[in-house]
């Protein structure tokens, strides 16, 4: 591949941009501060000696910079984002209106709660829809992601066992299961050992109950699963459980698979996280913020973390301390600062109220046929992992790059120079060189025909043996593959001014 | 239903393709004893306009602070957004894009990493940071949980200088690992010694600057004992603006700093999303939590960023991680990364100074108010108050005169009643000279 050299480096709209550091560090500033009048500081004698270090940019130089920043990201406002078990769907601009209306943006958290009923109420709202979406009698909105939301629900049990004078020591985790799982598990100090898939991409009862005993005190399972597969026997490996004095964890980060249309607590699950940046369209913001409620059963309702909602005759208010906590409640402790994540919380509600009860059971239907329709275009080219029908998602391994010299990474690197996102690599763990697809509902079925197209060419492509072309993917992007090892090996996580 | 692209046709056809009857056969392995869809009791879909309205009737019942002389702090900090940095945050490039395993296109994203981490680093004055955790007590948990590793040792010592939440977080976080975290009681005075609590047995001490109750002081001795007994000192920070003006915790010794970003990346947000920072020493590179950015080159030996060192994190190690934290405050990051560009050498500390002037002006004025005692000595931005009856009654009375006073200590401590009467007030460019009138005349009148 060739490329005309320009004098700039800069290639039409692929602008290269420095660091801020590699600008002057004039005496500008983009924010202009009132002047200081003389007076006596309170500092105690503290004063930072020397500058910090910063550059000074003007308004329009910082706005180019990120402008040109910017344009070398994919969003999904760019295009198809088919990132497996991430579900990057479309994230409605209502969402933004509303998270910035004044009356939600500029509430303080420690205002008198006779000032912010608005926003406990909102709270109460959003606690509402989970619990009737899930059929769960209690939810905890404080965690700030999923993994943290894992947190919750496997402290809750920590919590529980604690409560009941047991010291079970392990949790039983899938070998499917995200990374965050077991981690989480150990975390909380429990030992994790995991359970095998079935050769269907499923976790059997039997498989289950083999490695339980008295030992265990629960099971994490994804459902559906990160094979993108319902787990079919969910019901009888809850009971089996259950049966052996141990909780049902379940990770909910595939929920948009299944909303409005089965209710989680019809399952036996004690514990699940829901991502409001998957299921309920929060942005991602190129790794967060996000927010991960989780939903307890019965059984766990009572550890919830502080702080919590309630209603009484005089309106809404916090329980922010675990001493406060009236009846039953026993909160194990806090989990965060402040009340949890709000401003996600506005956003996720106005997409709930958007779609209602009927349009959130369009959304998983339209989200699991996009999937399928992937699923069926594809399966005679790539290799399907399992058989199906799938949910929203669609597994393929690299049996058909065998003998290409074109392995997944590469397959995924040409997908970039097509315009499209890649979608997951190398996870789920269970199946060799994963190829995750996960088209989301806000794909039209045009969309989907363009990447099915791309896709068959691409694995055509590398059946006829050019894997060269692969090898160099992608050349259309404003960097090449980048060399990560170089990367870990000489650690450079930050500019340092160059030495004089 | 406008966010849905697929027509009956589409769907029709697709199905045809699949060769499924209908989507309801695709859920074939979902158990019947599951689908109960009918049980699920929710209105069905609305227009935009009917949602916002139902959200901007939400918004209307509450108080906001524009709409009061708010003099409110404890840990969120509200500070003039620019409009920049609005505008460019609600970029769909930076807004909607996930994670940036994709380094070929996810160069935006990493730069705006690699440069956030070095403002962090610069700020705190420590040799790394990393891309951010979910907020500054999480961040303030996972240092200790660091710091545990690292020591290998099973106790945590929290100033009692230290934001309840940050302090109460890293209990809970801690406690189930057998580690023991010791919280000492409000150090409303600053007069706390912990250099003479310093033992073997610490994993870290966690101190904050400015203190919970404003106070500013200086760790350096504390720094030494603490690395003497061969522990870490975390140093937590609830307003990273004052590191415009304060001798950095860097200077001081600290061996993590951890903090609170949102007083420079978003609006206060009724307490989230924030952004934890977190800083550390080289040395302690491989035992950090999080995800980190890191400088390299692409095969045509242009410069060009990735994350990097990830076999610390859960998606490699799964239960050996240093931390299960996945998602973080990308865009959170992205605002407080902007802003500080934005802001420059000269805004950032020329703001620091403003606030700290603006702070001074209030004390003064409120020391003059018969019936209030000006707590803190040193302070930044904020500071603690005292009267002879209830603060929450105070800002109560207060409230009703669209001046939101400041935070109650009881709000946090509601069983040292020797607190109740304590009131912390902060004081930033957003609060107007009008303003510190309504509080000055309010107040007065309250007290009378
Ligand atoms: C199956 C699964 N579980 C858990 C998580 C963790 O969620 P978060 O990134 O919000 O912490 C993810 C996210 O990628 C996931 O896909």
């Amino acid at each position: 591949m060739t490329e005309t050299r320009t004098i700039t480096g800069n290639r039409g709209l692929m602008v290269e941009e420095r660091l801020i550091f590699e600008y002057d560090h004039q005496n500008r500033t983009a924010v202009d501060v009132p002047a200081v009048e003389p007076y006596e500081d309170r500092l105690g004698g503290l004063r930072r000696k020397g500058g910090v270090g910063l550059p000074g940019l003007a308004e329009p130089q910082v706005v180019r910079h990120y402008t040109r920043l910017s344009q070398k990201n994919y969003g999904i406002d760019t295009g198809l984002f088919p990132l497996g078990s991430c579900t990057m769907k479309y994230n409605p601009r209502l969402n933004e209106k509303a998270a910035r209306m004044t009356g939600l943006a500029d509430i303080h958290p420690f205002q008198p709660v006779s000032t912010v009923q608005g926003a406990l109420e909102l709270m109460d709202t959003l606690s509402h829809w989970l619990k009737q979406l899930t059929g769960m009698p209690a939810v905890a909105l404080s965690p700030a992601a999923g993994a943290h939301g894992e947190l919750c629900g496997v402290m809750a049990i920590r919590a529980a066992m604690d409560a009941r004078g047991e010291n079970r020591t392990t949790i039983l985790v899938p070998e499917s299961a995200h990374g965050t799982n077991p981690a989480t598990a150990a975390i909380c100090g429990y030992v994790v050992e995991s359970i095998p898939a079935e050769e269907s991409g499923r976790v059997s009862v039997e498989a289950v109950k083999a490695k339980l005993g008295p030992h265990v005190a629960a099971v994490m399972i994804t459902n559906p699963n990160t094979c993108g597969l319902f787990e079919p026997e969910m019901i009888e490996i809850s009971r089996v459980v259950h049966e052996a004095g141990a909780y049902v964890y379940m990770d909910g980060a595939n929920f948009n698979a299944v909303v409005g249309r089965i209710r989680i607590a019809d399952l036996g699950v004690d514990a699940m996280h829901i991502n409001l940046h998957k299921t309920f369209s929060t942005p991602h913001g190129g790794g967060g913020p996000g927010s991960g409620p989780t939903v307890l059963s019965a059984a766990l309702a009572p550890y919830a973390p502080v702080p919590y909602v309630v209603r009484d005759d005089k309106g809404f208010r916090l329980v922010e301390h675990e001493r406060d906590a009236e009846g039953d409640a026993k909160p194990f402790g806090r989990m965060k600062g402040y009340h949890g994540q709000f401003g996600m919380f506005v956003r996720a509600l106005a997409y709930m109220l958007a779609l209602g009860k009927d349009g959130l059971q369009q959304v998983s239907g339209d989200a699991v046929l996009n999937a399928n329709y992937l699923y069926a275009r594809l399966a005679d080219v790539l290799s399907a992992s399992f058989e199906g029908p799938v949910m929203h998602e669609a597994l393929f391994d690299d049996r058909f790059l065998k003998d290409t010299g074109v392995t997944t990474l590469d397959f995924a690197k040409a997908l970039i120079d097509e315009g499209y996102h890649p979608m997951t690599m190398y996870f789920p763990l269970v199946v060799h060189g994963a190829l995750l697809m996960e088209p989301t509902e806000t794909e039209s079925k045009a969309a989907l025909d363009q990447f099915i197209e791309a896709v068959r060419g691409l694995a055509e492509r590398a059946k006829a043996g050019d894997a060269e072309y692969f090898r160099q993917a992608p050349v259309h992007t404003p960097r090449r593959r980048l060399d990560e090892t170089l990367a870990a090996r000489k650690p450079v996580l930050r500019w340092t001014p160059p030495q004089a | 239903m406008r966010f849905l692209p697929l027509t009956a046709e589409d769907r029709q056809a697709m199905l045809a393709a699949i060769g499924a009857e209908s989507v309801d056969a695709l859920y074939r392995d979902v158990p019947a004893a599951a689908r109960h869809p009918e049980a699920i009791d929710l209105p069905n879909q609305k227009t935009e306009l009917q949602v916002e309205r139902a959200m901007a009737a939400l918004a209307g019942k509450n108080l906001n602070c524009s709409q009061a002389a708010a003099f409110l702090g404890a840990g969120n900090y509200r500070h003039h957004t620019p409009a920049a940095l609005d505008y460019l945050i609600q970029r769909g490039e930076f807004l909607t894009a996930y994670t940036p395993y994709q380094p070929e296109i996810a160069q935006g994203t990493l730069q705006v990493l690699f440069e956030f981490q070095t403002q962090v680093a610069l700020m705190t004055g420590m040799e790394v940071a990393n891309a951010s955790m979910y907020d500054g007590a999480t961040a303030c948990a996972e240092a200790a949980a660091m710091a545990q590793r690292i020591t290998k040792r099973k106790k945590v010592l929290v100033s009692g200088g230290v934001h309840p939440h940050f302090a109460d977080t890293t209990d809970t976080f801690l406690k189930f690992t057998g580690v023991d975290v010791e919280i000492l009681p409000p150090d409303v005075m600053g007069l706390e010694d912990l250099i003479g609590r310093v033992d073997e047995d610490l994993a870290c001490v966690i101190v904050q600057t400015p203190g919970f109750f404003g106070h500013l002081k200086d760790f350096s001795a504390l720094a030494d004992a603490v690395h003497e007994a061969g522990a870490l000192l975390v140093v937590a920070t609830t307003e990273p603006l004052s590191l415009g003006l304060l001798k950095t915790p860097g200077e001081m010794g600290a061996d993590i700093v951890v903090a609170e970003g949102q007083s420079l990346a978003l609006p206060v947000g009724f307490g989230g999303p924030g952004v934890g920072l977190f800083a550390s020493r080289s040395k302690y590179l491989r035992q950090m939590p999080g995800r980190l950015c890191g400088e390299t080159v692409d095969v045509d030996g242009k410069r060009g960023f990735v994350l990097t060192l990830s076999t610390r994190e859960q998606h490699i190690r799964r239960e050996k991680a240093t931390s299960n934290i996945c998602t973080n405050s990308g865009l959170v990051a992205t605002a407080f990364s902007i802003h500080m560009t934005l802001l420059g050498e000269k805004g950032f500390t020329g703001l620091a100074e403003y606030n700290h002037a603006r702070a001074v002006e209030a004390a003064r004025r409120l020391a003059a108010v018969p019936g209030v005692k000006v707590l803190s000595s040193t302070f930044f931005n904020e500071f603690a108050i005292a009267f002879d009856k209830p603060a929450a009654d105070v800002v109560e009375a207060l409230t009703a005169k669209k001046v939101l006073a400041g935070v109650p200590a009881s709000r946090f401590y509601p069983t040292y009643p020797e607190l109740d009467g304590v009131l912390l007030v902060a004081v930033t460019e957003m609060n107007s000279d009008e303003d510190l009138d309504a509080l000055v005349a309010g107040l007065k009148e309250v007290l009378s």
